[in-house]
Parts: C-alpha cells; sequence; structure tokens
C-alpha cells in the first residue's frame, strides 16, 4: 500500500485536538523508554533500618507460618499493616515488607489490586454501602445518598460504595466496620451515623447475625 | 416444596458450636471415611452425581479423580469467595454450620488422596471468618483435622485464608494467584489446577455448597441422593432469591420444580400490583429469562435449554418497575469495575459497554449504537482467558436481544427531552 491509509485524515485531526499528548507525542508517557539502569534496583528493606511495631511483626510473622510458601501471607500482613497504621500508607507498606523479605513494590502491587485496602488516609470507621444490582433495586442508591450526606465532612467516617457483599437477603444493606446490618429503612441512615459519633454498636437491631433463615419464616402452607 | 438436607438443623441455636453439631450427628461420616478406601469414597460421590454448587456445574466426583495419585503434596481449596452478585448462600451455611464444612473438607481430601486443605473466603465475611476460625479450632482439639485424624493414617491440614475485596479471585486459577500472595489475575489453562494449582502441586478446588454435601450423601448413600431431583441434576440446592420479592432469602429446594414455584411460592414474587420483567436464574453471569420463562424446571439442563444457566442457584428478579437500562448499566458497571485487565476484549469490552449505555441514557447515542453494542458482547465470547468477560457479555446480550423496543424508546425520549427519561 503506497500513501497514508483512508482513516489518515481522521487520526491527523484527533492528534491536532482531542487526545492529550506528552511533548514526546505519547500518550503514555515513559512506556517507550528504557527503564533507568543508573538506579538501583528496588531492595527488600534493612530491617536494621526500619522499625516494625513487636505486634505487627509477630502477627505477620505468624502468618508466615501458616503457609508452605511464606509469600502466601500478602493479604495478612498487609491487613495487618493497614490496621496498625489505619491504611496502607508507604510506610505501612514499607514495613510489611520488611518483615516478609519481599520489595515493597511487590506489596504495593497487590495492595493496589483489592479493594479492601485503603490507598489513602481514611476514617476510623468503614461503611461499605452495597449499590449493587439486587440492593439497588432495593433503594440502595438514595442510602448511599443520605448515609454520606449524614456523614457530612466528617473524616472519621470513610463512606464507600461497594459491590454485592453476599447479603441481597437483607437489601439495601451496609458493612460497618465488617459487621452486616440490613434492611435499612426511612431514618436508618441518620441513626446509623449518630450511633457512630456516639461511639454505640450502629442500628444494633438489624445486625444479620441475629437472623433466621428465610425458609424457617415461611407461612405455614409451605411446611413439608 | 422445600426439602431439607443442608438446612435440616438449620436454625438450630449454636449449631456453630462443635458439641451441638455432635449431637446432631455431626462428624459421624467422618468417621466413616477414615476407614473406607479412597476408590470407595469416590464411587460414593460418583453415584451421587453431585454436580459443583459454584457456577460450573461440573461434576463433583469426576473432578476428584482426575488428581494424580502418588506420594506428592495435594492440596484442596474450598471457593468460598462468594462474590457472584446475587449470591449468599455460602454465608448463612458457613455462618450457622461451619463445622459441616469441616467435615466435607476431610471427605473431599480423602476423595482426592490430599493432605493441606485451605479456605479461600472473601474478606468482607469477617463475621463468616470468625466463625470459622473458632470452629476450625475445635475440630483440630477434637482430633477431626491434623495429623493422623482419630488415631487413623489420614491427615488433613486446614488453614483459613481471607481475601481483601476482588470478585475475580473467585475465578479458581485467579484464586489459586491471590492465595499464593500475588493480584489475583486467572491463569491460562491448561494446566488445569487437578495437574498443576496451588504451588504446582495438583489441586483440587471445590464450592461451599459442595463440599457440605458431601457429608449429605454419605449418609444416604450415592444412590440414594441421587434419586432427589431430576436426571442431570441430582439432589437439592441452595437457591438465593433477591430484588424484587417479597420474602427474600435462601431457600434449599430439590432440583427440576418450576422456577415459578421459587420466585412465587417461596419467595412470594413481586410486591402486590407489581409483576416479573426479568429474573437471573443464576447469579448476574447469567442471560436474562422473562415471564415467559417461569414454568421453567429449575435445573441445570432446564435452565440450558432456555438460554440461560443455573451459575451459583442465584435468583435477581426484577419487576416492571424498574427501566431495563438500569439493570444493564449496574451489571455492565460491575464487570468493568471486577475485570482484571489482563485480556483485551475483556478489560475494553466492558469499559465501552458502559460507555454506550451511558450515552443511550444521555440521549447521545443512534440505533446503530444497540448493534455495536451487541457485537462487542459477542466479539468477548470465548475469546479471553477466563470467563468473567463472558460473565458481562451474556447477560447484555440476552437484554439487548429480549428488550431492544425498550432500548430504542428510552433512546428516542432521552434524544427529544435532551436529557435522560
Ligand atoms: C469470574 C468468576 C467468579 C467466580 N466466583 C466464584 C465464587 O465466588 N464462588 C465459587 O464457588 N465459584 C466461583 N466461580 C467458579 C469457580 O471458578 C469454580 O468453578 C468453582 O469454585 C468450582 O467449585 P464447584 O465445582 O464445587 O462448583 C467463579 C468463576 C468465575 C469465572
Ligand atoms: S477475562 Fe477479564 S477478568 Fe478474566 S482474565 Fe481476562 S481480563 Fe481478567
Ligand atoms: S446486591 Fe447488595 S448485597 Fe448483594
Amino acid at each position: 500500500m503506497s500513501g497514508p491509509g483512508p482513516g489518515f485524515e481522521y487520526i491527523q485531526e484527533l492528534q491536532g485536538r482531542a487526545i492529550p499528548r506528552a511533548s514526546d507525542g505519547s500518550r503514555t508517557p515513559g512506556w517507550d523508554q528504557p527503564a533507568d539502569l543508573t538506579k538501583d534496583p528496588a531492595e527488600i528493606p534493612d530491617p536494621a533500618v526500619i522499625h516494625v511495631a513487636p505486634a505487627l511483626r509477630d502477627e505477620i510473622e505468624a502468618a508466615m507460618a501458616r503457609y508452605p510458601d511464606r509469600r502466601s501471607a500478602a493479604l495478612p500482613a498487609l491487613k495487618a499493616a493497614q490496621r496498625f497504621h489505619g491504611w496502607c500508607s508507604p510506610q505501612a507498606i514499607l514495613e510489611a515488607a520488611c518483615v516478609m523479605r519481599v520489595t515493597p513494590g511487590y506489596l504495593t502491587a497487590v495492595a493496589t489490586f483489592y479493594d479492601m485496602f485503603e490507598l489513602e488516609p481514611k476514617g476510623r470507621h468503614s461503611v461499605y454501602v452495597c449499590t449493587n444490582i439486587s440492593c439497588s433495586l432495593r433503594g440502595a442508591d438514595a442510602l448511599y445518598e443520605e448515609i454520606a450526606a449524614a456523614a457530612g465532612e466528617d473524616g472519621e467516617i470513610n463512606v464507600r460504595h461497594f459491590e454485592c457483599l453476599g447479603a441481597c437477603d437483607i437489601a439495601p444493606m451496609v458493612s460497618v466496620d465488617n459487621v452486616y446490618y440490613g434492611p435499612l429503612g426511612k431514618g436508618d441512615a441518620k441513626r446509623l451515623v449518630e450511633d457512630l459519633r456516639a461511639g454505640r454498636e450502629p442500628l444494633p437491631e438489624l445486625r444479620l447475625a441475629l437472623r433466621r433463615t428465610a425458609a424457617s419464616e415461611l407461612p405455614a402452607e409451605h411446611e413439608q | 416444596m422445600t426439602q431439607a438436607l443442608l438446612f435440616k438443623d438449620i436454625d438450630e441455636p449454636n449449631l456453630a458450636d462443635i458439641a451441638v453439631y455432635e449431637r446432631r450427628g455431626g462428624y459421624e461420616q467422618l468417621r466413616k471415611v477414615l476407614s473406607m478406601s479412597q476408590d470407595a469414597v469416590l464411587s460414593e460421590l460418583d453415584a451421587s452425581g453431585l454436580r459443583g454448587r459454584g457456577g460450573a456445574g461440573f461434576p463433583a466426583g469426576r473432578k476428584a479423580s482426575f488428581l494424580p495419585k502418588g506420594d506428592m503434596d495435594k492440596y484442596l481449596v474450598c471457593n468460598a469467595d462468594e462474590s457472584e452478585p446475587g449470591t449468599f448462600k455460602d454465608r448463612e451455611l458457613m455462618q450457622k454450620c461451619p463445622h459441616a464444612l469441616i467435615e466435607g473438607i476431610v471427605i473431599a481430601a480423602r476423595a482426592g488422596g490430599i493432605n493441606r486443605a485451605f479456605i479461600y473466603i472473601r474478606g468482607e465475611y469477617e463475621e463468616q471468618a470468625q466463625i470459622l476460625d473458632r470452629a476450625i479450632a475445635q475440630a483440630y482439639d477434637a482430633g477431626y483435622l491434623g495429623e493422623r485424624i482419630l488415631g487413623s493414617d489420614v491427615s488433613v491440614s486446614l488453614v483459613l485464608h481471607r481475601g481483601a475485596g476482588a470478585y475475580i479471585c473467585g475465578e479458581e486459577t485467579g484464586l489459586l494467584d491471590s492465595l499464593e500472595g500475588k493480584r489475583g489475575n486467572p491463569r491460562l489453562k491448561p494446566p488445569f489446577p487437578a495437574i498443576e494449582g496451588l504451588y504446582g502441586g495438583p489441586t483440587l478446588i471445590n464450592n461451599v455448597e459442595t463440599l457440605m454435601t458431601m457429608p449429605q450423601i454419605l449418609r444416604m448413600g450415592g444412590n440414594k441422593y441421587a434419586e432427589l431431583g431430576v436426571s442431570g441434576s441430582s439432589g437439592t440446592k441452595i437457591v438465593s432469591v433477591s430484588g424484587h420479592v417479597q420474602r427474600p432469602g435462601n431457600y434449599e429446594i430439590e432440583l427440576g420444580i418450576p422456577s415459578r414455584e421459587i420466585i412465587y411460592g417461596l419467595a412470594g414474587g413481586p410486591p402486590p400490583g407489581r409483576s416479573v420483567k426479568l429474573w437471573f436464574p443464576g447469579g448476574s453471569s447469567a442471560p436474562v429469562l422473562t415471564a415467559e420463562d417461569l414454568d421453567v424446571p429449575y435445573d441445570f439442563d432446564s435452565l440450558a435449554k432456555a438460554g440461560s444457566m443455573l451459575g451459583s442457584g442465584a435468583i435477581i428478579v426484577v419487576d416492571d418497575s424498574t427501566p431495563v437500562l438500569d439493570v444493564a448499566l449496574k451489571t455492565a458497571r460491575f464487570y468493568r469495575h471486577e475485570s482484571c485487565g489482563k485480556c483485551t476484549p475483556c478489560r475494553e469490552g466492558t469499559n465501552w459497554t458502559v460507555k454506550m449505555l451511558e450515552r443511550i441514557e444521555a440521549g447521545e447515542a443512534t440505533p446503530m449504537d444497540l448493534d455495536i453494542m451487541a457485537s462487542v458482547q459477542e466479539q468477548i465470547i470465548g475469546n479471553c482467558l477466563c470467563v468473567l468477560g463472558d460473565a458481562m457479555a451474556m447477560p447484555i446480550g440476552s437484554m439487548i436481544a429480549k428488550f431492544r423496543g425498550e432500548f430504542e424508546k428510552h433512546m428516542q425520549r432521552a434524544q427529544l427531552t435532551g436529557a435522560s427519561a
């Protein structure tokens, strides 16, 4: 084929306006550049230099001992580090990497894959609001807005959209600090936030663990 | 209408405690398999016709028989990731009857000649994980787990592993990578996990409900169990019913009963004055069915014949108050979020599907967009490393095929008003 193909002008036009480009013309700057070989390769943090709280170290070491391969402890180690530091901060990852004898880059790659790791500072309480299909059919999107509005600028309460939490039977539902509650009705969003601020268990009567199976609540004619 | 095997004593107070479980006949089947040969256990599972309850419906006995014989470390991984939208059966089973899972794990380990077992539980199920932690400790203390179980020459260790929030870790090879401490990207198959799985060793992966059914099979005898249900779908199934029904929840049914009996009879159907518009018979990955399909028998083969699948056994009911576009958007956004990004058709296809649906919602779409969207779904199916891509393409494809008129009407209305209608 000689000369530019049929789409060429269109692409030229696009290059002119729609697609932002770096000075080298690339859409993802740096992808075509070699790694900086003058830099030292990433290192496993030196335990003589990095201070790790003994309780955190013990917890991670106990996790590593449970598996045939110590790297299997990546998730438990990151969870422990997140709990100690309040979030998966670079320092938290550095300390976990130091105990696990892996590079911080390795654990960062893992942490960024999973939804439960907080990669930015966050409040003391986490409120996951499920807004997946079954919950949204029962008003979860409005519930999310209500909870977010009630929490307002309160940095201590971390309200997040979440995918199906496996409790569509109590839709619309929330997971507050890993405990499930539902179904939430009128006024419950405000009460949830008030309870958390007052240091009480939120919505105690809506706790999932208290429920019997739906099958056991069937009207009499369904009994076998 | 209900048939209680797994749910027989499920609401018994403190069933999660080992003493109560034993009083109810618990761990008797574990004792039994210790003195049976591996082949005898396998043939009971085979005779039962039990098909996997996690989604794919593969015969459980056959899968266990794929593991090579020999004296290497072999692994059993219980898949307790339960992240398929609409599914919440494993949660209730583990929360209320954790010891039946442990008993099932030892039975499956015996069938596969396995010495190391893991439970991979999704990180959000922290309450259930704590219940399992306690149950596992009790089982070790009682000698049901560990070295030389109850003085026999069978040894099985069990470790509970908590995930951290990623749907793709329910896919069996993504799960293995996650359990090895990596990002949960699925692996290329073959080699299949039965040959080269966890830490490179032979690995059997089964769903929670599959494993919890095994003590029942041993108790009844495989042939007797196979009499329950219908040909090709033996036994009972826990069905999670949610969405627009009056009594959402888990129900244990005999496979093969009409779907209508589950949706209306057990779950109470949509609220008064509303009717079923569409339903997912097996989680959000299943192609949707409509009110016309309500009499389809609820079993693997009948649902496949009706163009959908039994999947994880999760029925999501949508009534006539909800536009199909809303359901399609929720579905597509979920898969876009959960795509691990390894394959182009899935990573890009989920993203573009969401964008096109948003264009429809905003009134910026042309009728051609529906065809493009349908063809994107076709190009995803069969072209990816795992079936997450298909899991979006199938339901979205089915919604476009069955509700094309509604999509078109929405586009026209949105264009006229210049906003989402
Ligand atoms: C994207 C994706 C997600 C899955 N999620 C789950 C899950 O959460 N739980 C589960 O048991 N199986 C899940 N599966 C199916 C597993 O890959 C596997 O087939 C199953 O655990 C095998 O167990 P079974 O034979 O006992 O059904 C998923 C599959 C895919 C492709
Ligand atoms: S199909 Fe999607 S989720 Fe599965 S491996 Fe490919 S990109 Fe990942
Ligand atoms: S959709 Fe909300 S818990 Fe399943």
